[in-house]
């Protein structure tokens, strides 16, 4: 028996368990691609509109931060700069979890050593899934060089473009593959790796914000920070300008050493086990720890943080970025109908921060629904079971619990209003003037993120086993009536259906009180309808 | 006045019809085994008992409560041990007991202690790095930390070594001395055999037999083998022997326990020169209930599958 025996079984295994992950990955990407491309198509349709946005976005910092470098002033280009970071991420992400899912985890809950038993090598489990996640990137990335091609988008650059986002995918494979060998747990895994996307994210940012700029304002050369970030690679090959294709080594040389690294390091060690320690915990709980509110508090506080530091580094940036608005589409008014459009009123600075705290709200609502749906997976995973049989009541569990996600969306909102409106404050010179105005207004969104709580919990009480994914496809909803149902020229009653359509858009608009106090009350109705369904049913895995 | 009684107790979940009138009483200070095989519907009873579960029918009471009504209030005087325990994976085992403890009103510390260092249960371990065992000992320590009046133990040992196992049974017995009483849900007949009562034995979800270790023995056939001098006759027509057989030389048969007077009576006709007679295990009695069909699920190992 070699130490490969076995590989084919177990990628079948894990593509058969990851179909549905795998499809929305490999097919996600490329709609995305081709939906961005035409839409950014419609904004920039002009050579000059698209010059405009080159200077500006190659000189101001918030963009340079953010979407790097911008390669030329073709149509693709823009495209790749809109697109890039956000897919690049988005697969690094994949890509780790997917190997670490195929690796540890199977290590982590014994199913490795059952594996291992059979007729199974010592490298198989992590070729399979080397095999499995470099396919599925492949195959993203092929689709996504079609979506470009089939928006209209010249085909060396949009092979250059996709490619530079399979590169992103295979360098943290490589990143995962060696993870995986280091911590015991999956989820130490998965936060190592994270870990690495994150900082690879700060180098390629603090790279391009150091850059040299050209003369003309239209190329921007990233300082050598950016060289040392697998996501600032994919920005330096330029797609869509003078096509630099030997940067695709990089890449290709991470995958190869992490891999090679890997199974040196499997080699090495036994099932298991790994070369980072478990952390050990107290052997007493504190106090604080001691109730519902405790345990719950302990249990959110983690992921709170983990979103508190997104919200405040995004608020600021969409602040600082508020004063560039009125530059950056001063000749484009595609892109100044988009902003009004989301935001309301006349004033395009208005608009646009309105249109950021209506996005912090909507996003902040994916908190309500990630921390509420715990109780979910508290239940079906079993520990909801011997909590309910201490003294602790029904009600008051999910009350704490309701409470406690609503409490952390407040404090995020807060955060949202207080950065953003520092931002915007710093640049405009008024800082406290636009943080106390656009915190309140941050407040106002309160009563819709009530209503997302009050939807969950009351499919959480009523339809337990379906709670889950109808939760999300209800926010989800929600989503797409705000960004799309305008634009789409849907009829008003259908818009009516997302409690974010009834807040008022301040500062954009004025404040109105009646649409706050009616969706608040929705909201209690909806909690109140939880509460009393959960206290009245099983409680079933 | 009974810790629990039930009576008449239904419950379906769909079209399955996990219990099936069934009646159940537990007396004060007493470990009551209940005992049948996976999917006889004794975790159901149990979450039913603690008011995870609603009944469809039938009379339950809980120290004197109502487990669906008056749940917070009978809590605090319970505690409980799940067959398959989970745990939240970033805690640590003690942190965990602490909390079970506090949450259902109180922990000794100092019983905690020992129990950590009897059971062997390092405390700072976190909660996702324990086997199997080791979240059951979590569970087991937090329930036995607790001073109350009733234990409900669902398949408690399903995940421990037979060391384990013994110091279970001697912590038990403490409650018991202690004037707790125990309803232990079971498929291993030895640790039943060594600390209940009385027993209940439930069979696709009503019982079947209920009693003390000696009644249900009672109820259950003697092996007798006797080597005579001269071959004995007439055997089959004495009331309550069957399954007569010889073993070289000798005579195997099955007597009824009311009519071993009988039989004796007429053996020492046919000069007796040997006889041993076996009483019933509760593992013969167990079988007599659920037959050869089902004997695969009977057997003491797989534990909890989920
Ligand atoms: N939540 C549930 N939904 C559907 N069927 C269930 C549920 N819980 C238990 N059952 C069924 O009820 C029967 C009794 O199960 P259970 O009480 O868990 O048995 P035991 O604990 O004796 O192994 C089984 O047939 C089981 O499949
Ligand atoms: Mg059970």
């Amino acid at each position: 028996m070699s130490a490969f025996t076995g590989t084919g079984r177990l990628a079948r295994l894990a593509l058969r368990r990851d179909r549905v992950r795998l499809a929305i990955w490999t097919l996600g990407s490329p709609l995305i691609g081709y939906a961005l491309a035409e839409s950014v198509a419609s904004i920039y349709p002009e050579e000059q509109n698209r010059l405009g946005y080159v200077e500006v976005a190659n000189s101001s910092v918030v963009a340079r931060a953010f979407n790097g470098p911008v390669a030329s002033s073709d149509l693709g280009a823009v495209v790749v700069t809109e697109t890039y970071l956000t897919l690049a991420v988005l697969t690094a992400l994949l890509s780790t979890f997917a190997v670490i899912r195929h690796t540890r985890q199977n290590e982590e809950t014994g199913r490795a050593e059952l594996l291992g038993a059979a007729a199974v090598g010592r490298y198989a489990l992590l070729t399979a899934a080397l095999v499995v996640v470099v396919g599925a990137n492949a195959l993203a990335g092929a689709l996504l060089a079609v979506a470009f091609i089939g928006a209209g988008l010249p085909a060396a650059g949009s092979v250059a473009a996709a490619a530079a986002i399979v590169g992103v995918g295979l360098a943290f494979t490589g990143v995962a593959a060696v993870t995986a060998q280091l911590s015991v747990t999956s989820r130490g895994a998965n936060a190592l790796a994270a870990a690495a996307v994150g900082v690879a994210f700060l180098l390629r940012a603090t790279g391009d914000v150091l850059g040299q700029r050209s003369t003309d304002g239209l190329r921007l050369d990233s300082a050598w920070p950016t060289w040392l970030s697998p996501l600032g690679w994919g920005t330096q090959i330029r797609a869509f300008g003078d096509e630099r294709w030997w940067v695709l080594a990089l890449p290709a040389v991470l995958l190869i050493a992490g891999v090679a690294a890997a199974y040196a390091l499997a080699e090495r060690r036994d099932v298991g086990a790994g070369l980072l320690a478990a952390r050990r915990g107290p052997a007493r709980a504190a106090a604080g720890l001691l109730s519902p509110a405790g345990l719950t508090w302990r249990l959110h506080r983690g992921a709170l943080i983990g979103w508190a530091v997104g919200v405040a580094v995004l608020g600021l940036a969409m602040g600082l970025a508020g004063h560039e608005v009125d530059d950056m589409i001063a000749d484009n008014p595609a892109a100044a109908e988009a902003i009004a459009q989301l935001g309301g009123g006349d004033e395009l600075v208005d608009a646009f921060l309105a249109a950021m705290l209506g996005l912090f709200a909507l996003t902040i609502g994916a908190y309500v629904v990630q921390a509420l749906l715990r109780v979910r997976g508290d239940e079906s995973d079993g520990i909801l079971e011997p909590l309910l049989a201490t003294a602790i009541s029904r009600h008051r569990w999910l009350g704490t619990q309701v409470v406690g996600a609503v409490l952390g969306a407040l404090a995020l909102m807060l955060l949202a209003g207080v950065t953003t409106g520092l931002g915007y404050g710093l640049a405009a010179g008024d800082p406290v003037g636009w943080t106390v105005e656009l915190t309140g207004a941050a407040l106002l969104w309160l009563p819709a993120l009530l209503v997302v709580a009050g939807v969950v919990t009351a499919l959480f009480g009523a339809l337990p086993r379906w709670s889950v994914a109808l939760s999300w496809a209800v926010l989800i909803a929600f989503l797409l009536l705000g960004q799309l149902g305008a634009a789409l020229d849907l009829p008003q009653a259908a818009l009516n259906l997302s409690p974010y359509t009834h807040v008022p858009s301040v500062p954009a608009v004025d404040v109105t009180v009646l649409p706050l106090v009616l969706l608040t009350a929705a909201a209690a109705a909806l909690l109140a309808i939880g509460l009393i369904t959960f206290r009245r049913r099983d409680t079933p895995t | 006045m009974s810790v629990i009684s039930i009576e008449n107790l239904v419950k379906t979940f769909g079209g399955v019809r996990a219990l099936d009138g069934l009646d159940l009483r537990v007396e004060p200070g007493e470990v009551h085994g209940f005992l049948g095989p996976n999917g006889s519907g004794k975790s159901t009873t149990i979450r039913i008992l603690l008011g995870l579960l609603r009944r469809d029918s039938g009379q339950v009471r809980v120290l004197d409560g109502d487990p669906w009504r008056d749940a917070v209030a009978l809590h605090r005087r319970l505690a409980y041990v799940p067959g398959d325990v989970n745990l939240w994976p970033n805690l640590s085992g003690g942190e965990a007991i602490d909390l079970f403890g506090a949450l259902r009103g109180g922990l000794d510390g100092r019983r905690r202690d020992e129990l950590l260092r009897r059971f062997d249960l390092d405390p700072t371990k976190k909660c996702r790095t324990y086997s199997k065992g080791n979240r059951q000992k979590v569970a087991i320590v937090a329930a036995f930390a607790s001073d109350v009046e009733l234990y409900v133990l669902d398949e408690p040992t399903s995940g421990l070594d037979p060391l384990m196992e013994a110091v279970f049974q001697e912590e038990v017995r403490q409650l018991t001395q202690a004037g707790a009483s125990v309803l232990l849900s079971s498929h291993v007949l030895a640790e039943v055999e060594a600390l209940c009562d009385r027993v209940s034995i439930i069979r696709e979800g009503r019982i079947v037999e209920s009693g003390t270790l000696a009644e249900l023995r009672h109820l259950a056939r003697t092996t007798v083998t006797v080597e005579t001098g001269r071959p004995v006759t007439g055997l089959a027509e004495l009331p309550g022997v069957h399954e007569v057989r010889p073993v070289d030389g000798r005579v195997r048969l099955e007597v009824e326990p009311e009519h071993l007077d009988t039989l004796l009576a007429h053996l020492v006709r046919f000069e007796v020169r040997a006889l041993t007679s076996t009483p019933p295990t509760l593992e013969e009695l167990f079988l007599r209930h659920y037959g050869e069909a089902t004997d695969s699920e009977q057997r003491p190992a797989a534990g909890g599958t989920r």
